[in-house]
């Protein structure tokens, strides 16, 4: 069997990705106590971005796998936005 | 002849983690597309939007989003044991993985109970009467969005217990995890979209 020997990932990367995810979440309600506007909005989803980043990166593993399965995974995100890009054009110059 | 054996323990890492990867695709997309729904609706009803958000509770939100991660944290590390050899603590980080879940809906269900006694439900009386109909939205949205995020954690937790199986009786090891790689891949996306959900329905005012 050409079983490729798994990269195994230490436990102390997972220990600093959570501190880094918890990190975010507690900016996210931080920021959005305070009255910023419409910054609210771009702060937070720009967090929660950052977060499923990470989530993606280590939890998911995308960093030790084959540059295809990153592809295919950037590739629906990228359908993803395009989809809300479109649909906004629609509704913002209708 | 001992061909036929290899065929019927057929093991390809790969092909198992592209088909999971696969699916999780029809996963995102089915979440994508109800985030453009209320994107829109957001969009077409901003003010009931802010007004109806105030009726969520952010610190269970917080709490639950905490409890999340964490498990999340845990599946992965249960990965990393089962290659090394560490059977015992494996077994043990599911387990916690499967703790935080519950928890995880045991809050949502005093959460969702919470608003039952207000009267927020999917076609209660209080709501066509006294709201408007972007506030409407807004909970129906949070009723189907987190209620279908809740039945994936179920989902989630019944992979795992499947594998946590699979592991104690010998046939998920260190030279074959893709089931428990599957789960933890499942239990990951789980956390994806409540990364999205909660500040969408809990933080933006």
């Amino acid at each position: 069997m050409e079983n490729e020997k798994h990269h195994i990932v230490p436990y102390r990367t997972y220990v600093f990705i959570l501190i880094a995810l918890l990190a975010c979440t507690f900016i996210s309600v931080g920021i959005t106590t305070i009255e910023l506007g419409e910054l609210t909005v771009t702060g937070a989803l720009l967090l929660a971005s950052i977060k499923s980043f990470l989530v993606l990166t280590y939890f998911m593993h995308l960093k030790y796998d084959k540059p295809y399965i990153k592809i295919m995974v950037a590739f629906v995100f990228v359908l993803f936005v395009a989809v809300i890009v479109i649909t906004f054009f629609d509704y913002l110059f209708r | 002849m001992s061909q036929v054996i290899h065929h019927e323990d057929h093991y390809d890492a790969e092909g198992s983690k592209i088909g999971m990867w696969l699916f999780i695709f029809t996963e995102l997309l089915l979440f994508g597309g109800l985030f453009l729904i209320y994107s829109v609706y957001r969009y077409r009803n901003q003010d009931a939007f802010h007004l109806a958000a105030e009726e969520l509770d952010r610190t269970i939100g917080t709490i639950n989003t905490v409890i999340l991660l964490i498990s999340s944290m845990t599946i992965a590390m249960s990965t990393t044991a089962l290659q090394k050899g560490q059977k015992k603590i494996t077994l043990l980080l599911m387990v916690t993985t499967v703790v935080l879940g519950i928890v995880f809906l045991v809050n949502k269900y005093f959460e969702w109970g919470l608003k039952f006694e207000h009267g927020i439900f999917p076609g209660s009386e209080h709501m066509k009467t006294t709201m408007s109909q972007g506030e409407i939205l807004f909970f129906g949205l949070y009723f189907v969005m987190t209620g279908l995020h809740a039945l994936h954690i179920i989902i989630g937790l019944i992979l795992i217990l499947v594998a946590y199986v699979r592991i104690t009786n010998g046939t998920v090891h260190a030279n074959r995890p893709s089931l428990l790689e599957n789960a933890g891949l499942y239990w990951h996306l789980v956390d994806l979209i409540w990364i999205f959900l909660f500040p969408l329905f809990y933080l933006i005012h």
